[in-house]
């Protein structure tokens, strides 16, 4: 769906994209993670072909950028950082106008559906100037899925919604995905990514890390599981330190973190070990690390 | 080419404009004033006062060019006094469309809804001739029905029909018809160019009053017997304004740079 090699951008002296090389394959939800500036807009501007890259290749939907732009952008739906709406225009005539634009067949049946998809229906005559932001929003993704795109390019979907007009907006990305559409999302919410994404490209002027949110986390952090005791010290510690996959453990008042690879294979060996030694278990559970940290941790990285 | 696109865009831009009253008001207001000073002409000067005027009342300048054989002295009279103001009815088509166009671009920037209109597949050819025709056409509609009521008005109001067939001659048709329109996409074309390349509504509608100012020219030149617009002379300016027209709309395509309309625009 994109692949891009060695893709560049550059404004003068200031380089906004540098030498990004992705993958991203039919019906994946891919985020798209960075920090202000970073350079994610202008990406989704060049495989939107909104503007042209300085160096490097891409295709999206096996289209070529710079030569094949036409095709790119029928092909292809944009939500774009701001609603950008028609404000003296009534809702059903702002996406009437992109659904000719885009030489929809059957333009009145697609402005319904997607009105009444997103729960704008009633107010359908009313002036898009009218609309709060996050109306505005639910219009805007209206609007580039008129033409039912199988791609769509959404920067900060969510970005200054309130957390119901959010979940609604979250909940209908989540739809798309199940409908096989394939998504490139930006975002600045970790959590929506993390819910959200199959994959997540954390970037910083350049791609700093590919992998699923799972892999993201194992990969900084490592796994670490938890086990609960009724009492724990550096005895108890030292038993578990003894067996040969894990890592790392350490005591954390009354638990032991322990750091290794394939805790599903060897927690139940940890687990004999501390029985073995009249240790009481009272739970076990993995410590999971949020998106947030593994982020955090790669953005700070020089 | 895709027309289907253009209409679209037309389309957008007048349910935009005409939501407006004070636009309505101006394209309807404007030619109803410039229609009404030369028929009040007509009125004030088809009276008894004028039928002792001799044709060696009028200028000379006047004389060949302007009043048909056979034309009575008071006849020939308004066809001068009123020729002055049927270039009005020429310029009228540059009064309507120029704050339409200059806001046409930058508009669109300041509510940001540029960017999804470019990420269509609508290219810079057809949205820039879809602004055009949009600022263009009901200035165009306006003067031409502001003519059309001159023409029926100035019927029942000379005594004299010769002066009719004078005010409706090539000469005017040309004008009006013609040259007018061109005029107009002459005026919104640079007004296009050069809202693509400004920030700010005001500054788009002060640089684009510019292109006013060699026509203006014109009008005092003629007013004040500078030259005297002929059929030959109208003829001559109408080839010239259509390739004028169209090296300014092959400048208004090169200036819309998308890319610089997308990043650089704050």
């Amino acid at each position: 769906m994109i692949h891009t090699e060695n893709l560049s951008k550059k404004f003068g002296d200031v380089v906004a994209v540098e030498g990004l090389a992705l993958d991203i394959k039919e019906g994946e939800v891919f985020g798209f993670l960075g920090p202000n500036g970073a350079g994610k807009t202008t990406t989704v501007r060049m495989l939107t072909t909104l503007i042209g890259p300085s160096a490097g290749k891409a295709t999206v939907n096996g289209f070529e950028v710079g030569r094949q732009d036409g095709e790119i952008r029928r092909s292809v739906g944009v939500l774009t950082e701001t609603p950008g709406m028609y404000d003296n225009l009534s809702a059903e005539y702002n996406l009437r106008i992109y659904a000719e634009l885009y030489e929809v067949k059957d333009v009145h049946g697609q402005v319904e559906k997607y009105l009444r998809m997103l729960g704008l229906w009633d107010r359908r005559n009313d002036p898009a100037g009218t609309f709060s932001k996050g109306m505005k929003q639910k219009l805007a993704i209206a609007r580039a899925m008129i033409h039912e795109p199988h791609l769509l390019f959404l920067d900060e979907p969510t970005s200054g919604l309130d957390p119901e007009a959010a979940h609604l907006v979250r909940d209908f990305i989540d739809e798309l995905r199940k409908e096989g559409r394939t998504i490139f999302l930006c975002t600045h919410n970790l959590d929506e990514a993390d819910r959200l994404c199959d994959r997540i490209g954390v970037f910083k002027s350049r791609l700093l890390v590919v992998d699923t949110p799972e892999k993201l986390r194992q990969s900084v952090f490592g796994r670490k599981v938890v086990f609960h005791l009724r009492a724990a010290d550096e005895g108890t510690a030292a038993v578990v330190r003894k067996l040969a996959f894990v890592q790392e453990a350490r005591v954390v008042e009354n638990k032991i973190v322990v750091t290794m690879d394939d805790p599903e294979a060897h927690n139940p060996d940890i687990i004999r070990a501390l029985v073995a030694q009249g240790v009481d278990i009272r739970f076990v559970g993995e410590l999971r690390h949020s998106l947030e940290d593994v982020y955090l941790q790669l953005v700070k990285q020089p | 080419m895709n027309t289907h696109k253009i209409n679209v865009i037309v389309r957008k831009e007048w349910a935009e404009v005409f939501k407006n009253r004070m636009v309505l008001f101006t394209v309807a207001f404007l030619p109803l004033l410039m229609t009404a000073i030369p028929l009040t002409i007509i009125y004030a000067t088809s009276g008894s006062g004028m039928a002792g005027t001799n044709l060696s009342d009028v200028p000379t300048s006047a004389m060949g060019s302007m009043c048909p054989a056979g034309i009575s002295g008071g006849g020939c009279l308004q066809v001068f006094l009123v020729s002055q103001f049927m270039l009005l009815f020429m310029i009228l088509p540059l009064a309507i469309p120029g704050t339409i166009a200059a806001y046409s671009i930058v508009g669109e920037k300041t509510t940001r809804s540029l960017e999804p209109l470019l990420a269509t597949p609508i290219t810079t050819t057809e949205l820039l001739i879809g602004k055009c025709l949009a600022a263009v056409i009901p200035a165009v509609v306006a003067t031409y029905g502001a003519f059309a009521i001159f023409a029926i008005g100035t019927w029942f109001l000379v005594q004299d029909k010769t002066v009719l067939v004078a005010l409706l001659d090539a000469r005017w048709l040309i004008a009006i018809g013609i040259v007018g329109p061109l005029l107009a996409i002459l005026e919104v074309t640079f007004a296009l160019m050069v809202s693509s390349r400004v920030n700010d509504p005001r500054v788009a509608e002060q640089i684009s009053m510019v292109i006013i100012v060699p026509l203006l020219a014109g009008f005092f030149g003629q007013m004040s017997g500078l030259f005297i617009l002929d059929k030959q002379l109208i003829s001559v300016v109408a080839v010239v304004m259509v390739a004028l027209d169209a090296l300014m709309a092959y400048f208004a395509v090169q200036a819309f740079q998308r890319e610089a309309i997308l990043t650089r625009w704050k």
